[in-house]
């Protein structure tokens, strides 16, 4: 008796049954629905994105490059220099030098501040960890992915580099696109 | 002075100077539409698939051709120790020369009057046509070969030995399909079969044989879905896989030359030629533009043929040829004769 395989059968597509002038009458006609198949996709249009000139939109939670943040109103640091991203970071990439805030000298809200604040973004994994690990959302991933360059010293982004506005250079999906 | 040009099927005597002046022309035309048609396909083949295509180069990409020539030409010309020089040289000339000889015979108008001298609007008219076409076919073969095997590579010798197979199985139903238009037409110039399809195109009375000579194109110019000869995937390139740079450049010259007389070859005998329906008649310098219209359409299909279908298998290939094409083609020339005897 043969297996049955009841109802979980997935139905595959199968060229024409060949053989004798059925056959070659079925595969004509097979030639044909190819046919219109492939020239349906001339009115469709290309959907090609002309890539430096047109951008894929990203998501709103989309994990770019990294930004560091400042407060609004004060101006300073929201980065107090704890190390906990780098605690937290898997692929070890980023470097957190702390020093103390001091009152002719205040850079951020806390007492100490992040000195040296470096991301290594050719071994970055943009897994977001540092943006969940910092206690004070100083750090997050932003929606940039333009970043390849010619050298990997230059890959070292230093708190400078991260605290400036980036320049958007990616476009931002519209909300339930 | 006719008996100078025993080929030429004609009652008037064209000077030495047209002759030369025709042949120019015609191959001038055929090598700038050949650019066209290399960008054509990639663009007509992008938009197949929801793409782009070429667009970078030139406007709308139109440069790209000019852009390929450049790097080909400046590559380091190259060939294997094994392989045997001048005849690795000479194979990639014998294709070229083979498929700009098979565009000499096609009409693309009737005789016209320039400057004074009655002149056809063809390369020249021989009473033997199709053989002509099947004879320079059957030498296109030897570029084909010589190429494969003088390369003295084992694989391009393998390539070259499936196009062998490929050509001379589908050379035969190819031949055997236009034997019912030459039956109905009862001549083997192409003018003459033109001129017979005045009311009613060949297409309709000898569909079967349309599509075999289609199909049989296509497996003679090596193109998809036929074109295992060079199977990118499997064979790298075939018989032309020790060849770089220029002579590369030959051989895919020759293949879509062929593309272009396949296309005309098609166009003249089936489709009427400079011919147009219902009746219109246009003034004769319209009549190339119409066989070029003819010939793009075609050229059109075989891009569209390209986007469709999956390459064939080497059993399928034979099958199709011997099996399928080949009684086929027996069967419409016997019925063609049949009819033909029973109609008069």
């Amino acid at each position: 008796m043969p297996w049955t395989p009841g109802d979980d059968v997935i139905a595959v597509q199968r060229a024409p049954k060949p053989g004798g002038a059925g056959g070659l009458y079925r595969a004509f006609g097979e030639t044909l629905r190819g046919l219109k198949t492939t020239f349906a996709r001339i009115p469709e249009g290309p959907t090609t994105l002309q890539y430096p000139e047109e951008k894929t939109p990203v998501y709103p939670r989309f994990r770019g490059r990294h930004r560091l943040h400042r407060f609004a109103d004060t101006g300073l640091e929201k980065c107090v220099g704890c190390s906990l991203c780098a605690a937290a970071c898997p692929a070890d990439c980023i470097r957190v030098v702390a020093a103390e805030n001091t009152p002719e000298h205040r850079v951020s809200a806390g007492e100490r501040y992040a000195a040296v604040y470096e991301i290594n973004l050719s071994r970055c994994i943009f897994c977001g960890y540092c943006e969940v690990a910092c206690p004070f959302d100083a750090i997050t991933m932003g929606h940039d992915y333009e970043m390849s360059d010619y050298h990997r010293p230059d890959l070292i982004f230093t708190k400078e580099m991260l605290l400036v506005e980036p320049f958007e250079r990616t476009p931002l999906r519209a909300e339930g696109e | 002075m006719t008996a100078l040009v025993p080929l030429a099927d004609v009652t008037y005597v064209e000077p030495w100077w047209m002759a030369i002046l025709k042949s120019i022309v015609i191959f001038l035309v055929g090598l700038q539409i050949l650019p066209v048609m290399i960008v054509a396909e990639r663009k007509i083949l992008g938009r197949l698939q929801n793409r782009i295509g070429p667009n970078r180069v030139g406007p709308f990409g139109m440069l790209q051709p000019m852009a390929e020539i450049v790097k080909f030409a400046t590559k380091e010309q190259f060939r294997p120790r094994t392989a045997i020089g001048w005849l690795f040289a000479f194979a990639p000339v014998i294709s070229i020369l083979t498929a700009v000889a098979a565009l000499a015979i096609v009409p693309f108008g009737d005789t016209v009057d320039i400057f004074g001298t009655r002149t056809g609007l063809y390369g020249i008219d021989v009473t033997i046509g199709p053989l002509y076409l099947f004879a320079f076919g059957a030498v296109a073969f030897y570029g084909i070969m010589l190429g494969g095997w003088a390369s003295g590579s084992k694989y391009s010798f393998l390539g070259s030995m499936r196009a062998a197979a490929q050509l001379i199985s589908y050379e035969v139903s190819q031949g055997l399909a236009l034997v019912g238009v030459l039956m109905t037409a009862q001549t083997l110039s192409l003018v003459g079969i033109v001129h017979a399809q005045e009311g009613m195109w060949y297409i309709v009375p000898q569909a079967i044989g349309f599509i075999i000579f289609l199909v049989a194109g296509f497996a003679e110019t090596n193109r998809p879905p036929f074109d295992l000869v060079e199977a990118d995937a499997e064979l790298v390139q075939g018989y032309m896989t020790e060849y770089g740079g220029t002579r590369m450049v030959a051989y895919l010259f020759a293949e879509y030359l062929n593309v272009l007389v396949v296309s005309l070859v098609v166009t003249t005998v089936y489709l009427g030629g400079w011919l147009l329906p219902f009746g219109i008649d246009p003034p004769t310098w319209v009549d190339p533009f119409v066989v070029l219209f003819k010939m793009s359409l075609f050229i059109f299909f075989f891009f569209w043929i390209r986007a469709t279908l999956p390459r064939l298998r080497y059993d399928q290939l034979m099958g199709l040829g011997w099996k399928v094409l080949l009684p086929l083609a027996t069967l419409n020339t016997l019925v063609t004769a049949v009819i033909l005897v029973a109609v008069d």
